[in-house]
């Protein structure tokens, strides 16, 4: 899956989550781009990108990106 | 109604509603994990269920002061149902920090917390939903550890079965079985190291929902809001195949390799239901000598013609078939379950009777029966063993009404019918019954107040309050306990109504007027002059509108709500045609 597969999936999962069909991914979107991005609507993004993408993170992966590109990064490593 | 479990984001959703029409329940959940999440899913789905959920969380990882100390955050919420969450992880952590010789004193030590909650006289009128615990296998001692009483595994069951006993004791205490969901879905889906590793969640969020709506299960059956009646399709929903194209022989049912052992097990638990208390009707498009034909003769048929309630096979449509059992049954429509394998029927039924819960089959005749346990559809907070009697009771109601036709004189039936009624206090045969007509009664009941077993027990010690029960038996039958009178002294001239409910299968017998008769006699007795009577309406019990003034009662002039008052010296006892046992 190429990276602007990934990023319209992870699109998306987003929108659906965070029940709002304004949000947009960019490479260095964080945490405080998005109003709903809240560490409870984290796990829930976490559980559904696990779910949909096939992938599984661990403890440390979860809580260690800067930005949207290093959670992409991250899908794309284990996807290959 | 569209059964199937929703997702969290649509629970989250539901709370963005307008929520001011809904009726609006106090609950506390306490935890010592982190609990936010799963306080969201259940407030979106009291949402679901009609309820606006007012819930007060209380601080992480205090439940016990939080339940003991009388002058806790949770005891000045004063909620109706506390929710109490303590898991299977944080009892781990306390196993394995205690000598060995003390683990094995574990369960006891949790029993004993559990009990001293349901002793706490604060706590007395509070309904206590108590999550059980689900295993953790943690292996240390392998299998064996059935044989070692201070292995976790072992400490785990014991505590779940000690519950158990100790739900039967305590009325308000309803155990949440959590554990069942594991057993259910397994602990790899219920349980998300990675997420419990940061946020200290014990769930999953993808299984907030169904925890949720376990809670919520218990909250409405405690309210009356639960499922009466089963109402099945029979072609490729009983058994396999078409009965009227491939005849008896030709359907699919029976042990032996294949689908039909599936059919089969499927009806077994139908039975069990029956037996349990829950109605069983047919509705099936079918010519009705051929569709009656495999409940009569069908050797591997579970379900048999009695297990029936009412047998609707013919050519009229489902809605109009189901309408018919409403009439006969004479239950809400949202007290109903309909099953039917095929979609098309399901939402022209969904769409006519909105209010009946149509679960979502799967495509595969195989995964009926576990999904459908996965939906917890009957869920209950009462039982007796009367209640397997409930089948018979209403095939007694359908030759009732073809006897009255005979009749054209309606005093000339009702004596033909002999009726005879038993008047008592409450007593410990009668309680679980009262209680549970208190939870059922929706149509005739003037002020809809709902009594635990605890409640009812609490109302026969006080001696200052009347309380009487009627059962109803006449020629064709025994209704067992049919209507419930509690009375409380406003001053001393008067007596409250406080509740008056009756069984629907006795409308238009002259209960209500044998009824007050024996209230007008204890009134006397007890030296009061006069009985108030209160209509406090609801959705459902607009048939006691008029009851009062029906009865002879007058307006009670600048009340706020809708009170009549019985002058008791003038009272002239009224004709019915039911004798006193």
């Amino acid at each position: 899956m190429d990276r602007i597969e990934v990023f319209d999936k992870l699109t998306d999962i987003f929108r659906m989550v965070m029940a709002n069909d304004d949000i947009v991914l960019e490479e260095e979107t964080t945490v405080d781009d998005i109003d709903e991005w809240d560490s409870l609507t984290h796990y829930q993004l976490i559980e559904k990108i696990e779910a949909d993408f096939g992938i599984k993170f661990s403890a440390y992966e979860i809580t260690s990106w800067i930005d949207v590109s290093e959670m992409v990064d991250c899908i794309q490593k284990k996807l290959s | 109604m569209l059964t199937r479990m929703k997702t969290l984001i649509e629970l989250k959703k539901n709370l963005k509603k307008d929520l001011g029409s809904l009726p609006v329940v106090k609950i506390a959940l306490t935890g010592d994990t982190a609990t936010q999440l799963l306080c969201t899913a259940i407030r979106g789905m009291g949402v679901e269920r009609g309820y606006n959920l007012e819930l007060y969380e209380t601080d992480y990882n205090q439940v016990e002061q939080q339940l003991l100390s009388i002058d806790s955050e949770l005891h000045q919420f004063d909620a109706e149902f506390i929710v109490v969450f303590q898991s299977t992880h944080k009892l781990g952590e306390y196993h394995s920090l205690l000598p060995m010789a003390e683990k094995e004193k574990l369960a006891d030590d949790r029993i004993g917390f559990v009990t001293s909650v349901c002793e706490n006289p604060y706590l007395a009128n509070k309904k206590i939903i108590y999550f059980n615990y689900p295993e953790i296998g943690d292996t240390v001692f392998g299998s064996f550890s059935n044989r070692v009483e201070a292995s976790f595994t072992f400490q785990i069951r014991k505590l779940n079965y000690e519950l158990m006993k100790l739900s039967q004791k305590y009325p308000n205490l309803f155990i949440c079985d959590i554990a069942e969901l594991q057993n259910k879905f397994g602990r790899d889906r219920m349980f998300a190291p990675n997420t419990y590793a940061n946020t200290e969640m014990i769930f999953r969020m993808e299984m907030l929902p169904y925890v949720a709506s376990r809670v919520l299960d218990i909250i409405c059956a405690v309210k009356g809001q639960f499922k009466k009646c089963l109402i099945l399709d029979l072609d490729n929903t009983i058994w396999g195949g078409v009965i009227g194209d491939d005849g008896m022989e030709g359907i699919q049912l029976g042990h032996g390799l294949g689908v039909g052992k599936m059919f089969t097990e499927f009806q077994m638990w139908i039975k069990k239901l029956r037996q349990r208390g829950i109605i069983i009707c047919i509705a099936s498009k079918n010519n009705e000598e051929i569709a009656k034909e495999p409940f009569e003769k069908h050797p591997d048929m579970v379900l048999k013609l009695d297990d029936i309630a009412v047998f609707q096979a013919n050519w009229e449509t489902k809605v109009d078939n189901i309408r018919t059992i409403q009439r006969i049954l004479n239950i809400g429509f949202d007290s109903m379950v309909f099953i039917d394998d095929n979609p098309f029927e399901r939402n022209i039924v969904r769409e006519n009777i909105p209010a009946i819960s149509v679960p979502e089959l799967p495509e595969y005749p195989e995964d009926y029966l576990e999904y459908l346990y996965s939906l917890n559809l009957f869920e209950t907070a009462s039982y007796s063993p009367a209640d397997k009697d409930r089948t018979k009771q209403y095939q007694v109601e359908a030759e009732r009404v073809s006897f009255s036709k005979s009749f054209t004189n309606e005093g000339d039936f009702l004596n033909s019918l002999k009726m005879v009624s038993t008047v008592s206090g409450f007593t410990k045969f009668n309680i679980p019954r009262v209680a549970q007509l208190s939870q059922r009664s929706n149509q005739f009941n003037l002020r809809t107040v709902r009594y635990t077993e605890a409640d009812i027990e609490a109302l026969a010690k006080d001696s200052s309050v009347i309380d009487i029960a009627f059962t109803l038996k006449d020629k064709f039958g025994d209704n067992g306990l049919i209507a419930v009178i509690i009375m409380k002294p406003l001053d001393k001239e008067s007596l409250f109504v406080d509740t008056w409910f009756m069984s629907c299968r006795v409308l238009k017998r002259g209960m209500e007027s044998f009824t007050l008769n024996m209230m007008v006699e204890k009134a006397k007795e007890a030296g009061f002059t006069k009985i108030i009577g209160e209509y406090l309406p609801t959705p459902k019990n607009a048939m006691v509108a008029e009851h009062y003034p029906r009865l002879g009662f007058v307006p009670v002039i600048g009340s706020g709500t809708q009170r009549w008052e019985l002058d008791l010296e003038n009272y002239k006892i009224r004709d019915c045609y039911i004798t006193k046992e």
